[in-house]
């Protein structure tokens, strides 16, 4: 293979302004999704994500403008998630400037939407999004959650992935509930696990604290890596985690 | 350079995806850019660019539907300039082949578009292609990745060109298998990648075709 592993930023949106700590030294406004995306994309980010997690329908229409403008100055892919339940909220996010969209909880509830957004738009606008954690309640041993990981479904981890994919699903969002915000590193486990049974790209998320964390989660078979308040933080940049992967022997864009 | 020296260039807009970053790629590339669905605006224009995401089928229909495939065979016929983009690309041969749907294209280029053979799919990412020298899309850009978003591709190139017409350029990239990444051949160009998409280099490539178009 010779396409390049790619660094993803994430950003948390509410009502047009990132919600998680921003901090950023030579920023004007920190709290400037628009800005913020513009500087990830000068550091060389290969794609960006929105995390909608506006509390109220009519506030999404603030997120649809903040993905035009970040759209009109930023040449990347943009995948926005968060509140996505039908057909007709992908039309208008793609109508917006998106190129993806993340889907999660929606689709645990009625699992048909996949296949709705597949059919209409093609499998590769669509991401599934997973948080998952660690449960004896599974064969896997990995169950699919809701509301951030406090309510764990029924599902088991790997059948639901395999099930999205089914359904239509072109790229799953692997994301650890259990490593998320310990920046201790990646669910290799559950990384390797998950490339095992799918047949499209895994891009893993949850527990980056340091740029060693990064080359593993590529070897344990992601494609794409995606982390937020190390790059939010000015811990790290962009260019430092592709530094490292490169110095691993996995392919970046430079 | 003030706008009236600016090239035109209309997106098609015939109901395809996201368009909106095609516009504002164009802009930054230089040209005088207009989203429109208008057949003789489309057709007057220095440049055409024809968008596409989805489905092959869905993506010939919509062409169908508001006479797109008219536009754009006027407008080679009188060797008028046109960029075809992923899905934009794909309809420009025979036929597709997907989901074991077989669907008719434009048949501007012999071959069929059909699955890659790769462990993953789609192929999601950024790549490297291989431009020939006499590339006009590629002038002056050597040794930088393109993003794509694709599960199907050209895999075969078939048309004879012989004198007095030139040779196209093909650019062609792997993914599991060997796949055309661009074609350049007379007045009708297509990228397999996202150029609105594949940052800084993207933008150069843009550049460099709406470039040719002050040359007609």
């Amino acid at each position: 293979m010779t396409v390049a592993c790619r660094v993803i930023p994430c950003l948390d949106v509410a009502d047009g302004r990132v919600v998680k700590g921003v901090n950023f030294q030579n920023l004007r406004d920190a709290g400037d999704p628009v800005e913020l995306a513009r500087r990830y994309y000068e550091q060389g980010a290969d794609e960006l994500t929105f995390l909608d997690v506006t509390a109220t329908v009519d506030n999404r229409a603030t997120t649809y403008d903040v993905v035009t403008r970040t759209a009109e100055q930023v040449f990347i892919p943009l995948t926005v998630g968060g509140g996505i339940r039908s057909t007709e909220d992908v039309a208008r996010l793609q109508g917006s400037g998106a190129d993806k969209v993340g889907v999660n909880s929606a689709a645990i509830a009625r699992p048909a939407l996949l296949g709705e957004i597949a059919d209409r738009f093609g499998a590769q606008v669509l991401v599934l999004s997973l948080d998952v954690k660690r449960s004896e309640t599974t064969e896997s041993g990995f169950v699919v959650t809701t509301h951030g990981g406090r309510t764990e479904t029924t599902l088991d981890a790997l059948a639901w992935a395999r099930e999205a994919i089914e359904r239509g699903a072109g790229e799953l969002l692997v994301n650890s509930i259990d490593a998320d915000g310990t920046k201790e590193g990646f669910d290799l486990e559950l990384l390797t696990l998950m490339r095992d049974i799918s047949s499209v790209p895994v891009i893993a998320s949850g527990g980056a604290g340091r740029v060693e964390h990064f080359p593993p989660a590529i070897a344990a078979g992601a494609d794409a890596v995606l982390a937020a308040s190390v790059f939010h933080s000015g811990q790290l940049t962009i260019g430092d985690v592709k530094r490292e992967l490169a110095s691993e022997g996995i392919l970046v864009r430079s | 350079m003030s706008a009236s020296s600016q090239p035109n260039v209309v997106v098609l807009d015939y109901g395809s995806g996201n368009v909106h970053s095609a516009v504002k790629a164009l802009e930054a590339a230089g040209a005088n850019v207009e989203l429109t669905g208008n057949r003789q605006k489309a057709l007057d224009a220095d440049g055409l660019l024809v968008p596409g995401v989805g489905a092959f089928s869905a993506v010939m229909d919509q062409l169908a539907a508001s006479r797109g495939a008219e536009v754009i065979d006027r407008r080679l016929a009188g060797g008028r300039k046109v960029l075809g983009i992923c899905v934009g690309m794909q309809v420009l041969f025979e036929r597709g082949v997907e989901r074991g749907v077989d669907t008719e294209g434009l048949g501007e280029w012999p071959g069929v578009v059909t699955e890659l053979d790769a462990p993953v799919l789609p192929h999601i990412g950024w790549n490297t292609v291989d431009a020939p020298e006499d590339s006009v899309l590629f002038r002056g850009i050597r040794d930088e990745r393109f993003y794509f978003v694709h599960s199907y591709a050209a895999q075969e190139w078939t048309l004879d060109v012989t004198p007095p017409f030139h040779e196209p350029a093909l650019t062609w990239a792997e993914h599991g298998t060997r796949f055309l990444a661009a074609v350049e051949n007379g007045p009708l160009s297509a990228t397999q990648f996202h150029p609105e998409k594949s940052g800084e280099a993207g933008i150069r490539l843009l550049n460099n075709w709406v470039s040719s178009l002050k040359t007609d």
